[in-house]
C-alpha cells in the first residue's frame, strides 16, 4: 500500500495517488472527469488520509467500472431505439471529420484537410496559406482574390468549379467536394465581376 | 321527477344509447357496462371506439362479437421494454389477424391506432382495400412495413383524413408513395411522415398540400428542404401543427425572405417540431410563431446550441409542452422556468447517453422548472445526477404531477451530495402528488422507496423499476399497496419467487407484469401459471442452455405475464414459452 504523503509544495498528487491501474499507466482525463461528477469529494481531501485508502480504492474502482458499465448495460438509459439511432447518426456526422482533398496547381501530390475544424473562411484560408506556404490575400465580391498569386477554388456538388468565399460558410461546407488552389493567372477568370 | 333510479331502467334503449354517446372515454363506458345487463347490452352494441391495451388479452373475433359496431380500434402490442431492446425481434404483436377478422366480419373500420405492433405491407394493402370509410391511421413505434405499404394506403383510402407515423422503423423503398395520393384526394387533415428516412417527391407533396384545404397538421421528414417548406407554407397558412424537415438555408436569399413572409401568414400554428437538420442562423424566421406556441419539440434537433435554444424559448411565453435535449443545460432550464409559466409537460432527453465528461442537466434544472412552472404535471427527465433535497423541493413545488419519470444516466447513482439512496426524494414525490398515475424511478434505491410507493401512491397505474430494491419486500410493498396498479415493469432488481407468488390474484387486476434479470425461478413461474389459468405466463428464452436443462431452480432471464381471456397465444415464436 502506498503511503500518501505530500512532500513538495505543489503536492504532486498524481504521483502519489492510489489507483487501480498498473504503475506508470495514465488514468484518462475522461475517467477523472466522470469521477468528480459522480462523487463530490475532491481528490486532495481523500489522498491525505491513509485511513481512507479503502474508500479511495473503492471510489476509483467505481469510477473505473462506471464508464465501462455505462457502455454495456442493454437498454439503459431507456431511450427508444428510433430516437437513439437518429441522434447517433447526427453525432457520428458531427464527430467524423469532413475531409476534402486539396490540390495545388503544380504540386506533386494532394493534401487533405478537415473542414469541420474551421469556423469560417478566414481560418480556412490561413490554414491553406500555412499548408502550402503561399499567400492568398483578401476576398472581395467584386474582385475575387485579386492582387494575390493564388485563388482558392472548389468543386461543388454539381461538378462546377467555384470561387471560395461567395456563399455562406455552412452552405460552402455542405456543397464542397474538393478544393483546388489555382494559380493567379488562371484564377482571374473566376472573379465574380465576370 | 319521481324516483330517478328506478325510472332510468324504463327508458327506451335509444335514450340510453343517446346518453352513452356522450361518454367518450373507454373507462367510463366500461364502468357503465357493469351496471346491469341491459345497460351492458346497450353499451356493447353502441360502442364504436374500442381500446385494447394488450392485443393478446382478447381475440379479434371475440372483440368483434362483443362490439359489433366498432369503427375505431386502438391496439397495443409488445411490452413497453421492447422500446429499449429488451424484447427480441419476432416476439409478436402482429396486426394481420385483426384486419383479417374485421374483413370477415365486414366491420366498418374507420380508425386504427397502433403502438408497438408489427404490420406488413400486405396487411396495409388489405386494410386499404377493405374499408371504404377508412379515415385515420396512427402508427407509433411500429415496424415490419415499407413505403410500399404506405403507397397502398395513399392510393386506396378515398376518405383518408389522417396518416400519422411516429417513430416507426420503416424501410424506404423510394417508390414515390406520396405520389400515390390520387388527385381526387382532398380530405387530408393530418399528415406526419417525419420518421421516414428517404426522399419524397417534393412536387407531389406540394400539390397534395395545395389541394387539401382542411390540412391542419403537417410533419415533414429531413429530406424536405427549406425552399420546399416555404412553398408549402404559402399554400397552407391555416396549419395548426408544423414539423419542419431540413431548416438550412442562406439567410440572405430570396427563398429565406419568402419563408419569413409565409411564416408570418401562418397565424394558427400552435405546435412546432422537426428541425431535423438546422442552421441556427435560420431560426429567427420562426420567432414570430413563438409567442402563440403551446407545444415545441426540439428533441430531434441537436444542431441548435444552448444559447440559441434559450433565445428561442424566451419568446415562447404560452408554452404548455416542451420536449428538448439536455444540451439546454441547467441554465437553459432556468430560462424555461422564468418564461414558460403555462408549462404542463416537460421532457428532457439525453443527447449523448454514453458520453463522458459532458454535463447534461442536473437536479438544479429540475428544481428551477418546478419552482417557476406551477402548472407542471408531467415530466420525463434524463439527468446526470439527483439529490433527495431536490426531489423534496420539487414535490413541494409541484403537487400536481400525474406522470413523473426520472432517469439518471447512471442507473444506481446515489444522492450527489449525501451519497445516500434516493428513497426519501421519491418518497416525497409520491406523498405529495396524490394524483400520480405513472412513475419511473432510478438512482440508488432500497426497499424503503417501495414502502413509500405502496403507502402513498394510491392512484398509481404504471410503475417502472430498474436496478432498485434489496429484497422481495420491495416488490411486496408495491403489490400490496398500489390498488390501481395496471402495469408493472421491473429489470435488474433482486425480487424473487416469494414476491412473485405472494398474491397471485393481484395479476388478474393488472394488465401485465414484466420482470427481467431478477431472482425469479422457473419453478415459481410454472406454479403461477398453473394456479392462474387466466394469465399467460411467458418466458423469453434466448439462450439454448435453458432448453437443455430441466432445472426448475434456475433463474428466469425474462418473464412477461398478462391477463387474457383467450389462453396461450398461437403465434408465439420458438424462444417464447407459455407455461
Amino acid at each position: 500500500m502506498e503511503s500518501i504523503v505530500a512532500h513538495e509544495n505543489d503536492l504532486n498528487l498524481k504521483a502519489t495517488e492510489l489507483r487501480l491501474g498498473l504503475p506508470g499507466t495514465d488514468e484518462s482525463e475522461k475517467e477523472s472527469a466522470s469521477c468528480t461528477k459522480n462523487n463530490k469529494r475532491s481528490l486532495p481531501e481523500c489522498a491525505e488520509e491513509s485511513a481512507k485508502n479503502d474508500d479511495l480504492d473503492a471510489q476509483h474502482g467505481d469510477c473505473e467500472a462506471a464508464p465501462a458499465a455505462k457502455a454495456q448495460i442493454v437498454g439503459w438509459p431507456p431511450v427508444r431505439s428510433y430516437r437513439k439511432n437518429s441522434l447517433q447518426q447526427k453525432k457520428a456526422e458531427a464527430e467524423t471529420g469532413f475531409y476534402v482533398k486539396v490540390s495545388m496547381d503544380g504540386a506533386p501530390y494532394l493534401r487533405k484537410i478537415d473542414l469541420k475544424v474551421y469556423k469560417g473562411y478566414p481560418e480556412l484560408l490561413k490554414a491553406l496559406e500555412y499548408m502550402f506556404k503561399l499567400t492568398i490575400g483578401e476576398y472581395s465580391e467584386r474582385e475575387g482574390y485579386r492582387g494575390s498569386e493564388y485563388a482558392p477554388a472548389y468543386e461543388d456538388k454539381d461538378g462546377d468549379l467555384m470561387l471560395v468565399g461567395d456563399v455562406p460558410w455552412e452552405m460552402f461546407m455542405s456543397s464542397c467536394k474538393k478544393l483546388r488552389i489555382m494559380k493567379g493567372s488562371e484564377a482571374r477568370g473566376l472573379g465574380c465581376g465576370v | 321527477m319521481c324516483v330517478f333510479q328506478s325510472t332510468i331502467n324504463y327508458f327506451p334503449e335509444e335514450v340510453l344509447e343517446h346518453v352513452f354517446d356522450f361518454l367518450s372515454s373507454h373507462r367510463d363506458r366500461n364502468a357503465v357496462s357493469l351496471v346491469c345487463k341491459s345497460w351492458c347490452r346497450v353499451e356493447r352494441f353502441s360502442r364504436e371506439k374500442v381500446f385494447v391495451g394488450n392485443c393478446y388479452a382478447v381475440s379479434p373475433e371475440r372483440l368483434l362479437s362483443t362490439f359489433p359496431r366498432v369503427r375505431s380500434l386502438t391496439l397495443k402490442g409488445k411490452p413497453h421494454f421492447a422500446d429499449f431492446n429488451l424484447v427480441p425481434p419476432d416476439w409478436g404483436g402482429y396486426l394481420h389477424p385483426w384486419i383479417d377478422a374485421m374483413v370477415k366480419a365486414r366491420a366498418n373500420l374507420e380508425e386504427l391506432r397502433l403502438k408497438r405492433m408489427v404490420l406488413s405491407d400486405d396487411t396495409l394493402d388489405l386494410l386499404a382495400h377493405s374499408f371504404p370509410s377508412f379515415k385515420s391511421l396512427v402508427l407509433v413505434s411500429c415496424e415490419g412495413f415499407t413505403t410500399d405499404g404506405l403507397a397502398a394506403i395513399a392510393a386506396n383510402c378515398r376518405s383518408l383524413r389522417e396518416l400519422d407515423l411516429q417513430e416507426n422503423e420503416v424501410e424506404d423503398r423510394r417508390g414515390q408513395w406520396l405520389s400515390c395520393f390520387p388527385d381526387s384526394c382532398t380530405s387530408l387533415v393530418s399528415l406526419n411522415f417525419a420518421c421516414l428516412k428517404g426522399e419524397v417527391n417534393l412536387a407531389a407533396l406540394e400539390r397534395l398540400v395545395a389541394r387539401c384545404p382542411n390540412l391542419r397538421s403537417l410533419r415533414l421528414n429531413h429530406a424536405v428542404p427549406l425552399d420546399a417548406l416555404q412553398r408549402i407554407l404559402a399554400q397552407a397558412p391555416h396549419l395548426v401543427d408544423l414539423g419542419t424537415g431540413s431548416f438550412v438555408h442562406d439567410p440572405d436569399s430570396e427563398t429565406y425572405h419568402k419563408l419569413k413572409n409565409a411564416i408570418q401568414n401562418c397565424t394558427s400554428i400552435r405546435s412546432l417540431s422537426g428541425f431535423l437538420e438546422v442552421a441556427s442562423r435560420c431560426l429567427p424566421s420562426i420567432y414570430p410563431l413563438c409567442s402563440s406556441l403551446t407545444s415545441l419539440n426540439l428533441s430531434y434537433a441537436p444542431g441548435i446550441y444552448s444559447n440559441e435554444l434559450v433565445n428561442l424559448i424566451r419568446h415562447c411565453k404560452k408554452l404548455e409542452r416542451l420536449w428538448i435535449l439536455d444540451t439546454i443545460g441547467d441554465k437553459g432550464l432556468g430560462v424555461v422556468a422564468s418564461t414558460c409559466k403555462e408549462l404542463q409537460e416537460l421532457r428532457v432527453f439525453p443527447f449523448d447517453p454514453h458520453g463522458v465528461g459532458y454535463t447534461a442537466v442536473t437536479e438544479e434544472g429540475l428544481v428551477a422548472v418546478s419552482a417557476g412552472c406551477p402548472k407542471l404535471n408531467s415530466i420525463l427527465y434524463f439527468c446526470q445526477q439527483m439529490t433527495n433535497a431536490a426531489l423534496i423541493t420539487v414535490a413541494k413545488n409541484c403537487p400536481n404531477f400525474i406522470r413523473f419519470r426520472l432517469c439518471t444516466l447512471n442507473p444506481t447513482v446515489p444522492d450527489a451530495v449525501t451519497q445516500l439512496p434516493l428513497d426519501e426524494g421519491f418518497g416525497a414525490i409520491v406523498q405529495s402528488c396524490k394524483g400520480l398515475k405513472r412513475l419511473s424511478v432510478s438512482g440508488l434505491l432500497t426497499d424503503q422507496v417501495f414502502l413509500y410507493i405502496g403507502m402513498y401512491a394510491e392512484q398509481l397505474e404504471m410503475l417502472s423499476i430498474a436496478f432498485a430494491g434489496e429484497s422481495d419486500k420491495g416488490m411486496l410493498y408495491v403489490l400490496n399497496g398500489c390498488k390501481k396498479l395496471k402495469k408493472l415493469e421491473i429489470r435488474d432488481s433482486p425480487f424473487g419467487d416469494v414476491a412473485l407468488l405472494a398474491d397471485m390474484g393481484k395479476y388478474e387486476t393488472m394488465r401485465s407484469l414484466w420482470m427481467s434479470s431478477c431472482e425469479v425461478t422457473l419453478e415459481a413461474c410454472k406454479k403461477l401459471a398453473m394456479k392462474m389459468p387466466r394469465l399467460n405466463v411467458e418466458i423469453i428464452n434466448e439462450n439454448e442452455q435453458m432448453e437443455a436443462s430441466t432445472d426448475d431452480k434456475q433463474k428466469v432471464e425474462k418473464m412477461y405475464l398478462y391477463r387474457t381471456l383467450v389462453g396461450p397465444r398461437k403465434d408465439a415464436p420458438a424462444f417464447v414459452w407459455t407455461l
